[in-house]
């Protein structure tokens, strides 16, 4: 046994562990039993916040991690660009190679628990998270997207307000930091009610030489720490978001941070300029989920050696905190750095110009232990690797959902073939849903051209920004997806079609795909059909992954996302960076007047999981569209190869809302909406009315061209079914399909999608 | 040493960058960044205060960077006839200065716009006139509170002094008589809420920040 550590200078923590302590950390007894026996004695109270917060599901993926392993984590093709420069879970985020010796380093981050108990400071914090995940890392942060999921706005007056909340905290934040929001993704629909999903992604740019690690190392360099003050804002956030909601979670608003975005862009600026100075900075980590105790266990265990730190030197904004306190508090925008011995004034200037605190509270010391004094008396001595490295992984009991099934053997034939009279009232229906509609209420509070670099904004099928680096510059395009219906239905197809739609959307842009970042939104992993969601959803990721050669850089995994009422759908969010080669071959979805629409891949001919099914019929069922990773990877090659040759004026993939509501989309371009007659006669008579218009389904890109008969060989030399399907109107907005009686007006259908989410949001 | 436009650095400034590359890169015009606790301009020909949020918008917008010692040297810069332009956050700042008449309060929708914005070309100096930039210009907005507001007497001004530079075709946030833009009795000194500097290369909305820029600095 080691002997115990002498008494704790704050009273109140001089606690025996007791059982109902352990529970309430969130340990099972056989994880408690691990830490005595990590630490040769009893764990003091402070000790328990420290093992509570590390082994977090949050930070220590204990239910998640052995199933990562499935991922792809590096470029199988060495002579590809995109090489993995740095490797999720390695550091704070993945980093890739872009060429000419710059690099992208992205990441995306949830905050769903917070946003929805406080959805204004949870979102704004949440992008504040995400942000100095990637600056920490050497990166210069040039954009943000956003993956949200909502209630049912139609019905719901709560998820009308976390929305508004959640897109005005992202606002808040991005905006006065000054990084662009260049796109997202977001769904509306009742499984979110009350648990929404708030995931955050920022995308950086650094040289190969500027990449930094989190690694504590030298015996005897200072540890600093610059930034905020530590309150007691956020005491305990991972654990918070490490449990179910309930009826009692507004009790845990503490356990919310509030973010200073100011602070922030000190930090960030500070940081950069920290950076660049040679050989000053050894290690650097923020001080995100766990603060205080992660960056320093964490550092520490990278770099292999024992960190000593005494908390009278943190810089402090309340009174009489104890060490507890200090170390699980989340407070925001705060930073631990490790510098080289004897350079202590180079930091402390540059921190002072920015008015900022930096102020050295330890050193690297020997030996492999986290060492916390309080006072001057220890409070804190564990083994800093086993306490990062060391948590228990586990795997769950899964069992495939009853309602899998149920919804797989569902028969399209038991549904009525569909009139005209509905077929002409679904068009309008699909484009006024919400997940469909216009998002520009959104996206029009998002300062989306900040850094003067946003080539196209959001709305667009990808995000895409010109990247100023050095003397160079690079296009990158960012595309975020995730079907939660499908997800529900069937969770390995699912997730392999959030991950071909991102590609789709990037190839209909003109992008490359390099990498890709995943939030892993699921229910309690101890319930064995949440546990088998997860897993399944994992596989479908990990093998389009591995089939199309796009390494997985780096995450995060959101479980628990339950409310009273019932668990979300299954959402792993899926995003995608590519490159774009040439300015010019930069593409939208806006077709111009007098060109041919061309269909590349097969006849849409399924309405499982349809939109369409859930609009117009009221049925959330049906088996996941079928697809073929091969299929789909020519029919990409064949699109990027239209686009390089500039055989194609405009792209868009079929996905929510089918074929018509893609083409619409079309019309309604940026200067003025056009219409289209549409000649569908080459399709199979087989094929339902209702699911040529608006079934869904994977490996569908509609292309606009001025040259049809060009597109149409290409496709056949490449293998690519192709059919013409009609032609952009010269002259007014009539989309009609000829040979029925069909018809809207383009500008009308257009009006009802714009206006969709402002009516509800503004009523 | 080439005279430079000088664009001046407060913490919080986010379109610092912006404004220094649409005139160092896309205007070949030398351009150089001044921090705010810089008590002199160097050997300025004209300053830019650039948008963003200095010292986070906390008190007021502009409230505290008025303060900064580059603010001091701005105000001479300006009463020696220098010519100043205020973006955004810039304008903002100018106002609360004094260099500006009036003052920016919140948008009112109450929300962050950021959109395209076309822009009436006002009759205003010789070198903001028709002539150089045409009947209208579209430059985007990014502003929470670009609400203009003065009192009547100082809006007759205004108006009698031709200061009006430019205004707002459909009006995104309840500014006085569409006001997107103004200038001092002098002629001098220039704040507007759109961003020129997000209006000057090929990808961007329209490249009619070039020409709005170059009048500016036009002799």
């Amino acid at each position: 046994m080691s002997a115990p550590l002498p008494p704790n200078p704050a009273k109140e923590l001089n606690v025996a562990i007791t059982p109902e302590l352990i529970k309430s950390h969130g340990f099972q007894p056989d994880e408690y039993d691990l830490i005595k026996d990590i630490l040769g004695r009893e764990p003091t109270m402070t000790e328990l916040g420290v093992f509570s917060v590390m082994w977090s599901e949050h930070c220590s993926y204990k239910n998640s991690r052995l199933l990562l392993r499935g991922f792809p984590m590096e470029k199988k093709d060495p002579n590809a660009l995109g090489k993995v420069l740095v490797r999720a879970g390695e550091e704070n985020a993945g980093v890739i190679d872009i060429g000419d010796n710059w690099a992208i380093c992205f990441k995306i981050e949830s905050h769903n628990h917070p946003s929805a108990v406080e959805p204004f400071e949870g979102a704004a914090t949440g992008v504040g998270g995400i942000i100095r995940d990637i600056f920490t890392m050497g990166a210069r942060p040039a954009l943000l997207t956003n993956s949200l999921r909502f209630g049912d706005i139609r019905t719901s007056a709560q998820s009308r307000r976390l929305l508004r909340g959640v897109v005005a905290g992202i606002s808040h934040y991005g905006n006065c930091i000054g990084i662009p929001n260049v796109g997202g993704d977001i769904y509306f629909d009742k499984s979110y009610e009350g648990n929404p999903l708030v995931n955050a992604l920022c995308l950086g740019t650094l040289r190969h030489d500027q990449i930094k690690r989190g690694a504590a190392t030298g015996i005897g360099n200072p540890v600093y720490y610059v930034g905020a003050a530590t309150g007691r804002d956020g005491l305990g956030g991972a654990a918070f978001a490490s449990k179910e909601l309930s009826e009692t979670s507004s009790e845990d608003r503490p356990a919310v941070q509030k973010g200073d975005p100011f602070m922030e862009k000190l930090l960030l600026e500070a940081c950069l300029e920290l950076m660049e100075v040679p050989g000053l900075v050894v290690g650097i980590q923020d001080m995100g989920a766990a603060g205080l105790t992660c960056s320093t266990a964490e550092t520490a265990s990278r770099g292999s050696s024992g960190i000593q730190i005494e908390l009278d030197l943190v810089p402090q904004r309340e009174t009489g905190m104890n060490s507890y306190e200090i170390m699980l508090s989340e407070s925001q925008e705060r930073m631990l750095v490790i510098v080289t011995k004897g350079r202590e004034k180079e930091i402390e200037d540059i921190f002072a110009k920015w008015d900022l605190h930096a102020v050295q509270i330890g050193e690297v010391v020997e030996g492999d232990e986290m060492i916390v004094t309080h006072h001057g008396v220890p409070v804190v001595k564990i083994p800093a690797k086993r306490l990062a490295d060391d948590a228990p992984l586990c795997m769950q009991e899964a069992k495939e959902p009853a309602t899998i099934a149920q919804m797989r053997d569902w028969k399209p034939e038991s549904l009525q073939p569909a009139d005209e009279a509905l077929l002409q009232k679904a068009l309008p229906a699909l484009l006024n849903h919400p997940t469909i509609a216009q998002k520009r209420w959104i996206w029009q509070q998002y300062d989306h051209m900040v850094i003067a670099g946003t080539v196209l904004s959001p709305g667009s099928d990808a995000g895409v920004a010109r990247l100023r680096l050095g003397d160079k510059e690079k296009y990158v395009a960012i595309a975020n997806d995730c079907n939660n219906s499908y997800c529900k239905a069937d969770p390995y197809k699912g997730a392999a079609i959030a991950v071909i739609e991102c590609l789709q959307n990037l190839a209909c842009s003109g992008a490359r795909a390099l990498g890709l970042t995943d939030n892993l939104n699921f229910g309690n992993p101890y319930k064995p059909e949440s546990f088998y969601y997860l897993k399944e959803a994992i596989k479908g990721l990990a093998e389009a992954c591995t089939f199309y050669d796009i390494p997985v850089t780096g995450g995060n995994v959101s479980l628990y996302n339950e409310s009273p009422e019932l668990a979300i759908d299954p959402t792993p969010t899926v995003s995608i960076a590519g490159l774009i080669e040439k300015p010019e071959h930069v593409t939208t979805q806006w077709a111009g007047r007098g060109q041919s629409l061309v269909l590349l891949g097969d006849w849409p001919n399924e309405l499982g999981q349809s939109m369409y099914l859930q609009e117009l019929h009221d049925l959330k069922t049906g088996a996941v569209p079928a697809f073929e990773f091969g299929k789909i990877q020519k029919l990409i090659d064949l699109t990027l190869e239209l686009i390089t040759q500039g055989k194609v004026k405009a792209a868009h993939d079929i996905s929510e809302g089918g074929l018509l509501s893609s083409v619409a989309e079309m019309l309604f371009g940026h200067n003025e909406t056009i219409g289209a007659t549409l000649d569908l006669s080459q399709a199979p008579a087989s094929i339902r009315k209702d699911a040529l218009l608006y079934g869904e389904g994977p490996g569908r890109i509609i292309v606009a061209t001025t040259d049809a008969d060009a597109v149409l060989s290409a496709a056949r030399a490449k293998g690519v079914p192709a059919a013409k399907i009609g032609e952009t109107s010269a002259q007014g907005s009539e989309l009609k399909i000829s040979g029925t009686a069909l018809s809207w007006d383009a500008a009308a259908l257009r009006k009802g999608w714009e206006d969709a989410i402002p009516s509800l949001m503004n009523a | 040493m080439d005279m430079h436009v000088a664009v001046i650095q407060f913490p919080g400034s986010n379109c610092d960058q912006d404004a220094y590359h649409a005139f160092a890169s896309v205007l070949k015009t030398p351009a150089k960044l001044v921090w705010h606790k810089d008590k002199t301009l160097g050997d300025a020909r004209a300053v830019i205060v650039p948008g963003g949020f200095s010292f986070g918008d906390y008190l007021r917008c502009g409230a505290i960077a008025r303060f900064s010692p580059a603010m001091q040297a701005v105000k001479e810069f300006a009463a020696n006839g220098g010519k100043v332009m205020g973006i955004c956050n810039g304008f903002q700042i100018l106002c609360e200065s004094g260099l500006l008449p009036g003052a920016l309060i919140r948008n009112n929708c109450l929300e962050f716009r950021c959109q395209e914005q076309w822009l009436k070309v006002e009759d205003s100096t010789a070198h903001f006139n028709k002539e150089t930039l045409g009947q209208r210009v579209n430059i985007p907005i990014a502003h929470g509170e670009g609400n203009y507001r003065i009192d009547e007497a100082g809006l007759a001004e205004l108006e009698k002094n031709k200061q009006i530079l430019f205004r707002y075709e459909e009006n995104p946030n309840g500014s006085l008589c569409d006001i997107a833009g103004i200038r001092n009795k002098a002629g001098n000194v220039f704040g507007m809420m759109p961003h020129p500097e997000r209006a000057v290369e090929p990808f961007h909305p329209s490249q009619h920040g070039v020409a709005l820029l170059k009048a500016f600095l036009a002799e």
